[in-house]
């Protein structure tokens, strides 16, 4: 490591354990002063135990932390600001009713005669915003400001109150490009005065626009420090997976579907003010990507199709028998099966186990008066808790305990052990870590080609790309594209996304 | 299927059981006599079973109740149903029917009851506290229509019989909430019942999503509900040898409530016992005993029975495991 620069932050050896698990395990790691650092790893790496072993939110039980050569030890997140340390959260945590000035300065608001004293307290607050090219009236409640003003605010603050080291914890992930962009020069007027930043990211193109070196993390342990300057995306990726891949998005090698008569074919479904009628056929180890904006009406199609809501027009087949849809419960016995987009509210049953959480379509389907027996369903989650790769220290675990990816994975297992024949999911890798991405599109491809007819809802284009046969495209709530064979590219997709509608495109 | 009852009791029964040892010891500091028992024709007599007996009809609410908070519901309307059931079962008896036929009445009214109660919560999706008040207050007045406002008294030996009599040395009360409890837990845990209800209680949305018949389940578990309460107001009635519209049962549906709380169920749905809600109906009863055994003056019962509640709640609390926790690590 040169000395060039001086050492802002210095850990040494960082441990932190668990009962049962090493969460950090003798981590090193360094932060100079004016430089971005990004910290990369899969979800469960350790990332964001460090961030909270170094902000005094968990003790840690070994190491070393020196702050400008001094040796800290945070009692607490207050204490940890104090020191210099200061860090935002995704999910600003400030008041929302409050004004943008009053969040500023809360707990050492400016006095007179022992009152508040409000007038100063917005003339400072816009004498701070300035300096972040904010131009915004101070006395605006928080919550009416967007997602970015307010992440913006968060970081005035949290450096007004610290002003040596800024983490950002996954400050984008609910930003737009243009309000990135934004955060990303604010992030660069803040090195330049020599404060040191940690960036904690999913998104790899942010940390080739913004960081000076990356710090990756896996299973608790360091894997190493790179300079960005000299790196390429995959020697990063590979460090955060620790395996070779190929490329980054793969092109599934496409089977041509034989004309397999379909298993879902729907003509003219729809439902008023939620769905405009469409048709769609699904063959047999096909893959239909659903492409769209959000709001596009991709998982309304989903519950449609799942008997969340009902259609009130159209017809449906599957394996060619009419039918109507009226239930998940009706769907799933016709071998449907529906991974939502909202793992946390639609789809974990978070207080059962993995094993319950496994086995729950199965028993569903078999009624309560067949039940599993424990040895049963316990073999049945062991199963897929081998198949699919999914990380927990055993069955019984809780599955809220589990990581976003794994929790995807065991949702696809409880969709699986009912042997399905079309499976809908719902944006199966949002707000899961680059590997488990990877491994969960591995997965739609095996399952296709086992000959499972899927549907796959993604935001992701270059996924859709990767694994789809077909692209529906959406917008305003119609299915107004499906793109086929070589047409299936990203260039394409995103052109049919944002073509104006003309009248007598939609098909 | 899911934590079979004995790995429960390994684990989390801890705080419950040691709640009753403190309880009981308790009793007998003030009341050195409590745990004497003496057997007078083929019967048991003592304060302890004086406990069981009189906790009996608040212990077999407690089972109805215990499912029906499981699934992040509540039902306020037991006592009420006890009330109907209780008129049900003695107006019957006054007109001397037989047995057989008051207590299917009683039942199948209390089934009634419940399905009233599910239909609300699981059909028209009304919150279950709204939903079963409805029955809470309305209950009492269908009570007095069906014993046209008397008191109904009855001199029908079959009744009578199903809180006077003794059954392997135990008054009846007894052996039926044991029995209940035991044929309730077998139904639960023996199919999948049991897992669908905590599946439905932790997260109904994703269970529906699941093809979980969520609809049938609540119905189930408020008709169950009823039909506890059914039970507890035929022995309430059988007790006292009549029906008194206005007082049989008249807040049980809060000791209900508690007596599962206190059991370690969670308000918020989810994980559930039944064995551990009838230990806590007996901490409730086996503190009612003793405050009466202490001789307090009876205007501080009340007082005493909150403070200790209060208590045992407070240590039962999530806060108060993280305490325990960081004590033990330290």
């Amino acid at each position: 490591m040169d000395n060039a620069e001086p050492l802002l932050l210095s850990l040494r050896g960082l441990t932190k354990t668990f009962p049962g698990v090493t969460a950090l395990d003798g981590v090193d790691f360094d932060l100079r002063a004016g430089e971005v650092h990004a910290l990369l790893g899969e979800n469960g790496a350790g990332k964001s135990t460090l961030i909270k072993t170094l902000t005094g939110v968990y003790v840690r039980d070994g190491g070393s932390v020196h702050l400008q050569g001094t040796p800290i030890a945070p009692a607490d997140t207050a204490d940890a600001q104090r020191l210099g340390i200061g860090t935002v959260y995704q999910e600003v945590n400030l008041l929302p009713n409050l004004s943008v000035a009053e969040n500023l300065f809360l707990g050492r608001e400016p006095r007179r005669f022992g009152l508040r004293d409000a007038r100063r307290t917005e003339a400072m607050a816009r004498d701070l915003l300035v300096g972040y090219g904010l131009d915004i009236d101070v006395r605006r409640a928080l919550g009416d400001c967007s997602v970015a003003v307010q992440q913006i605010v968060a970081i005035a603050r949290a450096v007004d109150l610290s002003g040596k080291v800024l983490i950002l914890d996954e400050p984008t992930a609910s930003l737009d490009a243009g309000e990135v962009v934004t955060l990303f020069a604010i992030v660069r007027r803040l090195t330049a005065r020599g404060i040191g930043v940690i960036f904690v990211t999913h998104f790899l193109d942010q940390v080739f626009a913004l960081a000076d070196r990356a710090t990756v993390l896996r299973n608790g342990r360091l894997v190493g420090t790179r300079e960005i300057a000299g790196s390429n995306r995959l020697d990063i990726v590979k460090m955060m997976l620790g395996r070779e891949l190929e490329t980054e998005t793969m092109k599934r090698h496409r089977r041509q579907v034989v004309d397999a008569p379909p298993v879902v074919s729907a003509r003219g479904l729809g439902r008023r003010a939620y769905v405009q009628p469409f048709d769609l056929d699904i063959r047999p180890g096909e893959a239909i990507g659903v492409a769209g904006l959000l709001g596009s009406g991709r998982t309304e199609t989903a519950k449609l199709l799942f008997g969340i809501k009902q259609a009130d027009r159209g017809a449906l087949a599957v394996g060619g028998k009419p039918v109507r849809i009226s239930s998940p419960r009706a769907a799933a016995a016709l071998g449907f099966g529906f991974c939502p987009e909202d793992r946390k509210t639609e789809g974990i049953v978070g207080d059962l186990s993995v094993r319950e959480n496994i086995a729950l379509a199965l028993q569903a389907r078999r009624g309560w008066l067949r039940p599993l027996g424990r040895t049963e369903s316990r073999a049945l989650a062991d199963r897929f808790i081998r198949a699919l790769d999914i990380r927990t220290s055993d069955a019984e675990k809780p599955i809220r305990l589990l990581s976003g990816g794994n929790q995807q994975k065991a949702l696809l297992a409880r969709w699986l052990a009912t042997e399905p024949r079309f499976l809908i999911l719902d944006e199966p890798t949002r707000g899961i870590d680059v590997g488990a991405h990877a491994e969960i599109i591995r997965l739609i491809e095996r399952l296709c080609d086992d000959g499972l007819a899927l549907m796959v809802i993604s935001s992701e284009i270059e996924e859709i790309v990767a694994y789809a046969d077909r692209v529906v495209v959406l917008r305003d709530r119609s299915h107004v594209r499906t793109l086929e064979g070589e047409a299936v590219n990203v260039n394409d997709i995103v052109r049919a996304i944002a073509a104006e509608a003309v009248p007598g495109a939609a098909a | 299927m899911t934590s079979t009852l004995p790995g429960r009791l390994s684990f989390g029964a801890l705080p419950q059981f040691a709640t009753l040892a403190a309880v009981l010891l308790a009793n007998w500091l003030v009341f050195p006599d409590f745990f004497d028992l003496r057997l007078q024709d083929g019967r048991l007599f003592g304060s302890v079973i004086d406990v069981l007996n009189r906790g009996a009809p608040v212990a077999i609410l407690a089972l109805g109740m215990t499912l029906v908070i499981a699934t992040k519901g509540v039902d306020l309307s037991v006592g009420a149903v006890m009330a109907i059931c209780g008129a049900v079962a003695a107006t019957m008896a006054a007109a001397d029917y037989s047995l057989v036929a008051i207590l299917a009445a009683a039942l199948a009214v209390g089934a009634l009851c419940g399905l009233w109660n599910g239909f609300l919560v699981a059909v028209l999706d009304i919150q279950p506290i709204i939903a079963t008040l409805i029955l809470m207050v309305t209950g009492r007045g269908i009570a007095q229509l069906v014993t046209e406002g008397q008191i109904v008294t009855f001199t029908h030996e079959g009744l009578i019989a199903v809180a006077g009599s003794s059954a392997l040395g135990l008054p009846m009360p007894v052996v039926i909430a044991l029995v209940l409890g035991l044929a309730l837990a077998a139904l639960v845990r023996l199919t999948a019942l049991g897992l669908l209800i905590e599946s439905i209680g932790v997260n109904r949305t994703a269970s529906t999503y699941a093809g979980v018949d969520s609809r049938s389940v609540l119905l189930a578990t408020y008709m169950i509900s009823g039909l506890t309460a059914a039970v507890a107001g035929v022995i309430a009635a059988s007790d006292i040898r009549g029906a008194d519209a206005n007082n049989a049962g008249l807040w049980l549906e809060l000791d209900a409530i508690l007596a599962v709380v206190v059991g370690g169920t969670s308000l918020f749905g989810g994980r559930f016992s039944i064995l551990l809600s009838l230990v806590g109906a007996l901490v409730i009863q086996a503190m009612n005993t003793g405050i009466l055994l202490s001789g307090y003056p009876p205007e501080l019962n009340l007082i005493v029975k909150a403070v200790v509640i209060a208590a045992i709640l407070v240590l039962q609390s999530p806060a108060a495991g993280r305490l325990f926790g960081f004590l033990r690590r330290s």
